[in-house]
């Protein structure tokens, strides 16, 4: 293991250490959050380093050699399941002079040559050779030429993480409570377990806090989502969607939820009866819809409803600081790229039926449940992505200081808390003031940030 | 058209023979064997293509849609090849029925990611034409650029078209465009204009 001590102090144009204490109060945050490149730098460890980060879905290497490339905060990294079936993940950065020894996004291999000088590796991440080592005056036995590893890479039912955090809680631990509406999505498909589909891969030139603290905000959806929910609507009922939104949102029984470590969630499940076949009465209107509930309702009867719902967006919004949302059927993996660019990544996820429960219906209802998920990316998400883009482009007027969220706070009765567990209307922003106090706490400590190049 | 469902309120022909054929229509048709290459033919297809470009430039969508044959399909895919509509999410999959949606989407004057409206200008170039086994059914290819000013940023979406075509005697009707960004596997800055 090889500790990493040092780290960069963030600087701001004065030469201050920046003060997280003075930018971040119970109702409000300072802009510079937002607008700093400094502290977005200090983000990529104080935050992406230190705590678990979403970097894969087992998916998408479903046999051993297979790899997908993805990052850490800013790092380039490989996560590979190596021949022996271990996952990993490899910093991908060849540790000779430092280019990158993979240039595919996702494949099979067994090792990775750098097209520099030819360094290259086993996908374990040891050093296999080097062109002419005799040119070298030693042998190359010691691990320090083995590529730089990420020491800690758990997965929680496909989800693959990883931290760079030696004082980092286990996974589950990290995890907490929202491993349990996690385990409620993933549970309501056969055998408990999706795979990804391709992804509606969108970007915005703004913070990745902004997506952050929209992914459980209930206050928005009737405004920035004004046109989706009048488009969903147009054709006949008046209950398609989103459409609880309207009216009160705060007295419906919809509901947010602050569990800690930063997570949170936004369950908009209690809004709709509990049976089979609700969830499908709701949904949009999309290509093909008419045709295949038809088609299933008389092929196969009674299992027609729960087929129906498999097709139709789950109404949750579960958020996994600072990473990973599973919302709807979407995995969205938000990625910084700068402090004032964003990739926002909205996996596709398909049902799989290995028992044969639904024999060729499982086609049918993958088929419906591809053209559902194209719905919001292409209707909604691009509003948000503006109004992000918009926040950005206003947040640069420096003198005017502070982002507000303080709806719902100091209202008696308003906010149950137990365990820890914060619960509100959906309209409330306790989510964003108890994430930005985990934020802050992170932001003030110095994680323990190590790598490993050892290969047992 | 035969009296049956209505596709702009619902939708009966998007199955899975549809989308077989859709697999199937889209694969190895570019064969030199079946190039038309009479100029008077050509030409015709060229001017749709034009056509739908200006119509689009103009922001006159209900025009734009008017091209199009009443059960028909926009297909922006996110594989390189199209891939298999039924097994993976497309950039956009829409028939007719979600077409109008995005159109009445962004009629309705709070579809932010279009205020203001897109000005664009589509160059369509390269244009070949090819037979098909269905008498007055034709494949059109075509690269496009269109140039983009979204607020105060302008931008450069390129990539090619193919367009499925019928030959209705006095016009033709477009059945399906497939649309193939360059970058149609990258994080794309709101994509909210037609292609």
């Amino acid at each position: 293991m090889i500790k990493i001590e040092k780290m960069s102090p963030a600087f701001d144009a004065t030469g201050q250490l920046f003060d997280y204490e003075a930018m971040i109060h119970e109702d409000k945050v300072h802009q510079r959050l937002y607008t700093e490149p400094g502290i977005f730098k200090e983000e990529m460890t104080k935050i992406f380093g230190a705590v678990w980060m979403y970097l894969a879905h087992e998916s998408q290497i479903p046999n051993n050699n297979d790899f997908v490339t993805a990052k850490l905060g800013l790092r380039p990294l490989i996560v590979v399941r190596d021949g022996e079936g271990v996952i990993r993940a490899l910093y991908n950065r060849c540790t000779h002079r430092g280019a990158t020894v993979c240039r595919e996004e996702s494949g099979s291999a067994k090792s990775f040559a750098c097209p520099y000088h030819g360094w290259s590796y086993f996908n374990s991440g040891k050093l296999s050779g080097v062109p002419w080592p005799d040119g070298y005056a030693e042998e190359f036995t010691d691990s320090k030429y083995n590529l730089a590893q990420v020491p800690r890479v758990e997965s929680y039912r496909g989800f693959i993480f990883g931290t760079l955090n030696m004082d980092a809680p286990s996974l589950i631990d990290y995890l907490g409570p929202v491993a349990q509406p996690i385990d409620e999505w993933l549970d309501r498909h056969p055998g408990g377990k999706v795979q990804y589909a391709k992804a509606n891969k969108l970007k915005f030139k703004g913070n990745w806090k902004l997506a952050y603290d929209n992914s459980a905000d209930g206050y928005h959806v009737l405004f920035s989502h004004r046109s989706l929910l009048a488009m969903e609507n147009r054709h006949e009922a008046d209950d398609k969607g989103m459409s609880f939104y309207k009216d009160s949102p705060d007295t419906a029984p919809m509901y947010v939820k602050y569990f800690g470590n930063g997570h949170h969630f936004k369950d908009k499940r209690p809004n709709i009866e509990d049976r089979p076949g609700a969830l499908w009465e709701i949904e949009g209107i999309f290509p093909g819809m008419e045709h295949y509930e038809q088609k299933i309702r008389e092929t196969y009867g009674d299992k027609a409803d729960r087929m129906l719902d498999l097709a139709s967006s789950e109404p949750v919004n579960i958020n996994v600081f600072p990473n990973l949302h599973i919302l709807g059927n979407h995995v969205q993996v938000t990625q910084p790229i700068a402090f004032d660019e964003t990739d926002t990544t909205w996996f596709g996820t398909a049902a799989i039926d290995e028992d044969g429960e639904f024999g060729d219906g499982i086609n049918d209802i993958n088929a419906i449940r591809m053209r559902t998920q194209e719905s919001f990316p292409n209707f909604g998400e691009v509003d948000d992505l503006t109004n992000f883009e918009q926040i950005q482009a206003g947040l640069a007027g420096e003198e005017d200081e502070w982002v507000y969220m303080h709806r719902g706070l100091g209202i008696e009765g308003r906010i149950r808390e137990e365990d820890g567990v914060f619960t509100g209307p959906a309209t409330d922003e306790v989510f964003m003031r108890e994430y930005m106090k985990e934020y802050k706490r992170l932001m003030l400590a110095t994680p323990n940030i190590a790598i490993t190049r050892e290969v047992a | 058209m035969d009296a049956g469902p209505d596709p702009s309120t619902t939708s009966f022909y998007v199955t899975d023979e549809l989308y077989q054929s859709l697999v199937d229509d889209f694969t190895g048709w570019r064969a030199a064997e079946r190039e038309i290459i009479d100029p008077v033919f050509r030409d015709s297809c060229v001017r749709l293509l034009n056509r739908e470009a200006r119509y689009l430039d103009e922001y006159a969508l209900e025009d734009w849609i008017g091209l199009y044959a009443p059960e028909c399909i926009y297909w922006v895919p996110a594989s390189e090849d199209g891939g298999d509509p039924r097994t993976e999410v497309a950039i956009t999959f829409e028939d007719r029925r979600r077409l109008e949606d995005r159109i009445f989407r962004l009629r309705t004057d709070n579809a932010w990611s279009q205020r203001p409206v897109s000005r664009t200008v589509r160059l369509v170039s390269g244009v070949e034409v090819f037979s098909t086994d269905e008498d007055d059914i034709y494949m059109l290819r075509s690269a496009f650029q269109t140039a983009e000013l979204q607020g105060h940023d302008a931008r450069v979406w390129s990539g090619w078209s193919a367009h499925r075509i019928v030959d209705r005697g006095a016009t033709f009707e477009i059945l399906v465009k497939q649309v193939n960004l360059i970058n149609y596997d990258q994080n794309l800055r709101n994509p909210s204009i037609i292609f």
